[in-house]
């Protein structure tokens, strides 16, 4: 079923130097990544930039096709992107002109780079959630964002809804799935008819669907309430985050990334 | 007999081409015939439910084909919608799929999408009620005001009101209490009398399929290792041990006799064949 096949930022077990790495370096490795790519303006640095890239997805042996994959839904956006920047960068070097649209030399390199910079960009962060599981991810945002809890910021409760969210993904996209096959199995058409009858037709899974989750909420909520959950005031951790050699490191030179791309940009490269 | 539903090198594969593929059917010959009671046993994620799914066209096969009274089901769109009609299929924990307003419309879904008329309808959703046991008043009922063996009842109605000549059960009695369990059994047997229909029931209670059924699938690791009487089947004892099924607890008892030395029958399974069997090792019979 098509359902089961959408990756939604999916992990990838695995054990490369990636996958042990903190959380928290990596979601920091990805910021400063970002800021890299904004800083970047010419082809050295790009080149630069993506070389990085292209070693980080050797290291963590995600296999290329999942990220091509991955790639696949933000193809409307980049076409779009690049069709705005074309055609609506003003430069001096005209290439074509007719009637209103004039597509200058300016235009056709901004279009390139900023195809070339969402595509890294989603690469970048799809490499963070190949490789890092959704729990330790919270764990790592969580742990990040824990100073705003001064300002009264409820950062454990956020997390753990977030934490729970994604837990629960795979679980609705499966009972979807169930859903659908039993009501397709009692003659219910999902795929042809007009827009009212197609959203007519979604309603025999709907009902069920959102009948489910509040079971399995409230079924949660139970569970939690009887392990004596209320909150993150003094709860400790089953996997306390630490950092390493390698997490000091990759910091460095991430740091020293950014660096690069900024100086290489002070000598206009 | 008269086959109803065959596969031919039936073979079915899970996210074809990505990291996840995983083959859950491999070259299964499968045959159901006219009127029996089937039996399909195989643990979880031995390819049993997604075998069930291609029998009625939910899943399309990876190759092979899929014949329904010897016609390729696959063959013309209107042939595999038709097939869902003929072919009823009641998923595991069926209750979780109910979804109207009240009883009578949930069980009216099914009639409906046929297309049939109003009186029809009516006609059919009253029987389907009364086979699984529900009273009239419960029909102007929200399904979600029921107790989980009411519900359960009201989905199994719902496949039930289609009266389709094949009806497949996934474990139909999972989660419910002994009574319950005897009940719904005991309303799949009126229906199977009833209407000469054909029944598939999966399961995985070796006493359950071996009390009801007149033959038995075996599915396990994506094949169909052996099939037949459950005599002929719970002589595998052995066989059915390693792939973590297990024989009826009679069967065991027998078979561990037999190793022991006793000079008895094989292919034992319910109390009264084990007391004929004694008996007669024992020469009273």
């Amino acid at each position: 079923m098509a359902l089961k096949d959408i990756t939604l930022g999916q992990y990838f077990p695995g054990s490369s130097p990636l996958h042990r790495m903190d959380p928290r370096t990596k979601i920091m490795g990805i910021c400063l990544y970002i800021v890299a790519l904004f800083l970047a303006k010419s082809m050295v640095s790009y080149g630069f930039l993506f070389a990085v890239l292209a070693l980080l997805v050797r290291i963590s042996k995600v296999p290329l096709k999942s990220i091509v994959r991955g790639l696949k839904p933000v193809v409307f956006i980049l076409v779009f992107t690049a069709v705005l920047n074309i055609f609506y960068t003003p430069g001096t070097h005209i290439l074509v002109k007719f009637w209103v649209l004039t597509i200058t030399l300016e235009g056709v390199r901004t279009a390139f780079f900023m195809v070339i910079r969402i595509m890294m960009l989603i690469t970048g962060t799809f490499l963070l959630t190949y490789t890092t599981s959704p729990i330790l991810l919270t764990d790592g945002i969580e742990s990040l964002l824990s100073p705003l809890k001064k300002l009264r910021v409820p950062i454990h409760e956020l997390a753990m809804m977030m934490s729970i969210a994604l837990r629960f993904i795979p679980t609705l996209i499966e009972e979807t799935d169930k859903i659908m096959s039993a009501q397709r199995a009692r003659g219910a058409n999902f795929e042809t008819g007009n827009l009212i009858q197609r959203a007519k037709a979604l309603i025999p899974l709907l009902v069920p669907l959102f009948i489910s989750a509040f079971r399995r909420a409230d079924e949660l909520a139970v569970a939690m309430e009887c392990r004596c959950y209320h909150g993150g005031e003094g709860r400790t951790r089953l996997r306390q985050l630490k950092y390493h050699k390698l997490d000091w490191l990759t910091l460095t030179l991430a740091l020293s990334m950014c660096v690069i791309v900024f100086v290489l940009g002070k000598f206009g490269l | 007999m008269e086959a109803i539903i065959q596969t031919k090198q039936l073979s079915h594969v899970y996210s074809a081409g990505t990291p996840f593929e995983r083959a859950a059917l491999n070259a299964v010959d499968f045959t159901a015939y006219r009127g029996e009671y089937l039996g399909i046993i195989g643990h979880t994620g031995s390819g049993k439910s997604t075998l069930i799914q291609h029998l009625n066209g939910l899943l399309k096969p990876t190759s092979g084909q899929v014949l329904y009274e010897g016609t390729d089901i696959w063959s013309d769109p209107k042939l595999t919608r038709q097939t869902r009609f003929n072919v009823g299929l009641v998923f595991q924990y069926p209750e979780y799929q109910l979804f109207e307003e009240t009883v009578y419309k949930d069980i009216a879904f099914g009639p409906g999408n046929m297309g049939l008329d109003e009186q029809e309808i009516d006609r059919r959703v009253r029987q389907a009620a009364a086979f699984v046991g529900l009273k009239d008043e419960l029909l102007d009922k929200s399904p979600f005001e029921l107790s989980g063996g009411q519900k359960r009842r009201v989905a199994i109605a719902g496949v039930i009101a289609m009266e389709p000549k094949v009806l497949i059960l996934d474990e139909p009695t999972a989660g419910l209490d002994p009574v319950g369990v005897e009940s719904v059994l005991e309303n799949i047997r009126d229906y199977h009398n009833a209407h000469n229909a054909t029944i598939i029931l999966v399961s995985h209670s070796m006493e359950e399929v071996a009390r009801n059924v007149d033959r038995l699938v075996v599915v396990n690791d994506s094949v169909i290792p052996f099939h037949g009487t459950p005599e002929e089947v719970f002589r595998h004892g052995q066989e059915l041990e390693d792939m973590g099924l297990g024989v009826p607890q009679m069967t065991r008892v027998f078979n561990r006799l037999r190793a022991m030395g006793a000079k008895i029958d094989g292919g034992v399974y319910t109390i009264e064949q084990a007391k004929h069997a004694i008996l007669k090792a024992k020469g009273v019979l």
